[in-house]
């Protein structure tokens, strides 16, 4: 398998484009949600992108994720447009779901991106039903379960690590732990430890600094490799943080001030640019043209957004059914 | 024309849909039985047998047993929809959707909303239902209206062998996520089946019989039970217009309210709970837009607001009769009771 | 005439297990000879006029109007003048002491078998001797082998009589080629070769009329009689909405109404009647047979074939029988069929071997 500091300067660039344009457009969002521009709540991805483009690199159309309602970062992983994204976020007609999903039920399956999901700990399962639809058909294409620490303690997920071993389905469960459920710590919620809850089923679990793009990708390299072989689940325990609040308007009372500028100091972009500087696969000015391209396409979308038409309201009643 | 069980009509179903289209998986706890043992893997064919025989017939893989764990598993069948399968989950007793609504109600059925119309999750979702087996509260209950009340599903509930087969047929065939209805008590029940594959349309009513008088609108097993009725009372001269809705959702209010502007009565039939059900919904739609033809208040037989008892004394009061369906449709004719007739 | 004889609910078709009497048309004491209508009964197809089985004096009507009995029950005693009340009575006791009505599964004389002949899958129902000129039955759009079951015992009493299921109809299969009467014929063709049946009777209802039609032009040794029962194919015109609303309405109420175009006394469609025919339309590709079928040889009021040249070109005997009050198919189509002996039945309607099966079979068999 190729590790993460063997990939091309296409690759790499191509993992830097995805992190910094989840990055930008969250900033983004962060931004405009203050402004007041946004409806509802948006709950931002900033900080965790290490996880979700490490993971994605190495799927394609074949294979589907199903995602959390931070969900953001996994459609532009995943190859989501933003360009809709965006509109979709702000309710417009021409958004990714016609303007009735919302930042919470982005999805694109098309693209295997089995939605945002506002129901925490849903997604399991439902990834677990896309790897069963990849075993049925051999596709040779696998399921990924995106979820926080606080969905850990659902059901859903614990059935869901149960049901993937005994179906022996081609799925990879990506516990991406930010330290907070919410505002609850998962160092007091969390009974045990991830790893062994994976191994208590039966499956290969692993523990990953979710900051440091080379390991998220190495470490997801191989349980996708293992799951398209037909050798089963494998559980990711990712360890990272989120920049921003449980959603827009969290003021994160519950993280001390040095907590967060530890965080900041570990930060999954700054990382991957010294990397990649450092044993010189990519120069500076390849980072700093890619910052200038994703600035530009952002701002581009926001505008577009802003500038969209709501949906008519005979949309309202549309889309409940294929024939009814 | 072959005479064929209720549970023989389902299973052929499954069969014929099985061999047109390599899709559609079955998946439930003990659909096959023996999983894992030693012995028979296919011994059970489901708690009541009807998918016996499948998983000897279409492999491991398409007839999935599954853990006891209906989250995961009615969950992965949604997930499975939405990427290209065609899944007969079964939900065994529709009492344990209390564990696994999730993935129902709020992923299975707003797929294809919240994403823009880009979703299809064609999924069956087979439950049993309703009162009579003597299995109390907890694997007894209707509940269908509480899938009915939610956009995205659509609910079917046949009422004999034939519509067994041609409902399930087009459930299968359905693009949209269906919840399928078996009344347990019907599994052994008999009627004419063709041994061709066959679909019956969603949302069109089965008039099982035309009369002048009343109205009587009844669901699942409890159309049997109102054609009981009306027999009856045809022979004291009262003749009714049985309506078998065949779905709830979608639902044919074309032919309730046209058959209750004929009769001017309606009587509706509902084994559930009487608030907020479809007994309630059924008068709600004549009363807002056939008032006009209405010669006398609407009646409704349905449950009590009690869960179902176990003992046989108080279940059987519990479940609508043929006599309390009679003495509905005597005071809709403005007969009075039997019971103050006699 | 000697002795007590029974009149009983008869067996018109495979799936009639009872009848309801809906009239009397004679009273106790009347006289009547074999063949005369003496009452009305109604069976879960269609409403029908039953023609007394014997001759004599009807002594005593036992089935009661509106009562509903199963095959084969005493429905009236036929005696001889000054028969004992008493042995009459005797009579009755005995014959419900022994009754037994038929069980709805039960093995119950022949059965529809649906076999395979070169290049179809056919339902069919054979009854009758082994030996005699066959006859093959040949129903219209959209009906199947059921629909003659008025007539097929009746024909069958001397002769072997096949009715089949077109392609694309009942439990045929449902592929119809390009839905032609062509396609159809070709059915029939490989049917009868199959089953060695030279020299038949064919009997067509409505399109299989016009089936027979081609039969009889295509394959002439096969063929040496035809009966055409309201024929499609000798006039310009059809009425489209009866073919439109036959294929296009899925609900009983609405199809009831299509279905009464077929006859003149709209309460001869029963319930079963149309219950029957959602249940053949839903079906795997009984629709798109339909549809093709339609689209081949119809056209909004018109129709596509024109058969009078062919039947002027025909070498057998042919017989017509229509209906007067037809409102599929006019009576008036008639008047051009040149060489054919025509039978019109004053207000009978388009399925008139149904509503008057005796003077049919009589036509069939004269």
């Amino acid at each position: 398998m190729v590790s993460g500091l063997q990939l091309s300067r296409e690759d790499l660039t191509q993992a830097y484009r995805r992190m910094r344009r989840i990055r930008v457009f969250e900033n983004a969002l962060h931004a405009e949600f203050a402004a007041g521009e946004i409806p509802g709540f948006v709950h931002l991805y900033a900080g965790e992108e290490a996880s979700g483009v490490g993971v994605c690199m190495h799927l394609d159309d074949r294979d589907a994720i199903a995602s959390t309602h931070r969900g953001h970062g996994h459609c532009i992983a995943k190859g989501v447009e933003t360009g809709p994204m965006m509109m979709e976020i702000f309710g417009r007609e021409g958004g990714i779901c016609g303007g009735k999903g919302g930042s919470m039920h982005i999805a694109d399956l098309s693209r295997g991106m089995l939605g945002a999901n506002g129901i925490v700990g849903a997604g399991g399962p439902l990834a677990c039903g896309a790897a069963l639809t990849a075993k049925t058909l051999g596709t040779g294409g696998v399921g990924v379960a995106f979820y926080g620490d606080g969905a850990s303690n659902q059901g859903s997920i614990l059935e869901s690590y149960n049901l993937a071993k005994i179906w022996n389905l081609p799925m990879v469960f990506v516990c991406e732990d930010n330290g907070f459920a919410e505002s609850t710590a998962s160092s007091w919620s969390v009974g045990g430890s991830q790893i062994d809850r994976g191994k208590g089923f039966g499956i290969p679990s692993r523990e990953v600094n979710g900051n440091d793009f080379f390991e998220v990708f190495n470490t997801a390299g191989e349980a996708i490799e293992r799951a398209r072989a037909g050798e089963g689940p494998t559980l990711l325990h990712m360890r990272l943080a989120r920049y921003y609040g449980h959603f827009e308007g969290d003021a994160m009372t519950y993280k001390t001030a040095e907590e967060q500028a530890t965080e900041k100091a570990n930060d999954p972009l700054d990382f991957f640019r010294g990397r990649v500087i450092e044993t010189q696969l990519l120069r500076q000015t390849d980072l700093d043209a890619v910052d200038a391209e994703i600035d530009a396409e952002i701002a581009e979308a926001l505008a577009a957004a802003k500038a969209a038409p709501m949906p008519p309201t005979d949309q309202l009643t549309t889309d409940v059914y294929v024939s009814y | 024309m072959p005479m064929k069980s209720y549970r023989e009509a389902i299973n052929e179903a499954l069969v014929q849909e099985m061999e047109r289209d390599e899709r559609v998986i079955l998946m439930g706890e003990d659909i096959s039985g023996g999983t894992g043992g030693n012995g028979d893997q296919d011994a059970w064919g489901g708690p009541l047998g009807v998918t016996k025989g499948l998983r000897p017939k279409f492999g491991p893989d398409r007839v999935l047993d599954t853990h006891l764990a209906e989250i995961s598993f009615v969950g992965a069948a949604a997930g499975a929809a939405a990427t290209g399968l065609r899944p007969v989950v079964e939900l065994m007793f529709v009492d344990f959707m209390g564990v696994c609504f999730d993935q129902i109600f709020n992923q299975a059925a707003k797929f294809r909303y919240m994403f823009g119309g880009k979703a299809v999750t064609p999924m069956v979702v087979r439950m049993m239902y309703g009162a009579g087996f003597r299995a109390a509260s907890q694997h007894s209950q209707c509940l269908y209206p509480m899938f009915t009340h939610i956009p995205g599903l659509k609910v079917a509930l046949p009422s004999n062998a034939y519509e067994a087969k041609g409902l399930l047929t087009q459930a299968i065939r359905d693009d949209d996520p269906v919840m399928f209805f078996e009344h347990k008590m019907l599994y052994d029940e008999t009627a004419e089946v063709p041994d061709e594959p066959y679909a019956i349309p969603f949302g069109e009513a089965n008039v099982t019989r035309e009369g002048d008088d009343v109205t009587v609108v009844a669901f699942g097993r409890m159309v049997n039970i109102a054609g009981q009725a009306a027999d009856s009372l045809a022979k004291a001269g009262i003749t009714c217009t049985v309506v078998d809705p065949r779905t709830t959702s979608p639902l044919d209010t074309e032919t309730i309210l046209e058959t209750v502007e004929e009769t001017g009565r309606l009587v509706v039939v509902d084994e559930a709970h009487p608030r907020c059900s479809m007994a309630s919904d059924i008068a709600g739609l004549v009363a807002e837009n056939a008032f006009g033809a209405l010669k006398a208040p609407i009646r409704l037989v349905t449950a009590p607001h009690a869960p179902v008892p176990f003992s046989p004394a108080l279940e059987d009061a519990y479940i609508p009769s043929v006599g309390k369906i009679e003495d509905a449709v005597r005071d809709a004719m403005g007969h009075g009771s039997r019971e103050a007739a006699e | 005439m000697s002795g007590i004889e029974a009149i009983t609910m008869p067996k018109w078709g495979l799936a009639m297990l009872e009848g309801t009497v809906t009239g009397w048309d004679v009273a106790e004491g009347d006289e009547v000879s074999a063949g005369q209508e003496i009452m009305e009964i109604e069976t879960s197809k269609i409403a029908n006029v039953y023609e007394s089985p014997v001759s004599g004096v009807i002594n005593r009507i036992v089935a009661t109007e509106g009562e509903t009995l199963p095959v084969g029950a005493l429905l009236a005693v036929v005696a001889g003048a000054g028969t004992e009340s008493s042995a009459v009575d005797a009579y009755i006791a005995d014959f419900q002491e022994n009754f037994v009505p038929p069980e709805p599964d039960g093995d119950d004389g022949p059965a529809a078998q649906t076999i395979e002949v070169p290049g179809f899958t056919i339902r069919r129902l054979a009854m009758g001797p082994g030996t005699g000129t066959p006859i093959v039955l040949i129903h219209g759009f959209g009906a199947d082998l059921e629909s003659w079951a008025f007539n097929q015992a009746d024909l069958a009493a001397e002769r072997p009589v096949h009715a089949i299921d077109l392609p694309g109809h009942g439990g045929s299969g449902k592929d119809v080629g390009d839905g032609s009467v062509s396609a159809l014929s070709a059915a029939v063709v490989a049917y009868m070769r199959h089953e060695g049946l030279p020299d038949a009777h064919l009997v067509g209802h409505s399109l299989g009329g016009a089936v027979a039609v081609e039969v009889a032009r295509g394959e002439p040794d096969l063929v040496s009689a035809l009966t055409l029962v309201a024929p499609a194919g000798f006039g310009p015109d059809i009425a489209g909405d009866f073919i439109d609303g036959f294929i296009s309405q899925s609900r009983a109420r609405r199809l009831r109404g299509v279905l009464e175009m077929l006859v003149s006394d709209p309460g001869l469609v029963t319930t079963d009647m149309v219950e029957g025919v959602l249940r053949f339309k839903r079906l795997d590709g009984a629709l798109d047979a339909l549809k093709a079928v339609a689209a081949a040889n119809f056209e909004g009021n018109a129709q596509r074939n024109d058969l009078r040249d062919h039947l002027s070109g025909l070498s057998q005997p042919v017989r017509v029988v229509w209906g007067s009050e037809d409102r599929v198919l006019s009576a008036s189509h008639a008047d051009g069929m040149e060489g054919a002996r025509i039978t019109l039945l004053e207000g009978a309607g388009h399925i008139v071997h149904m509503e008057r099966a005796a003077e049919v079979n009589r036509t069939i068999l004269g």
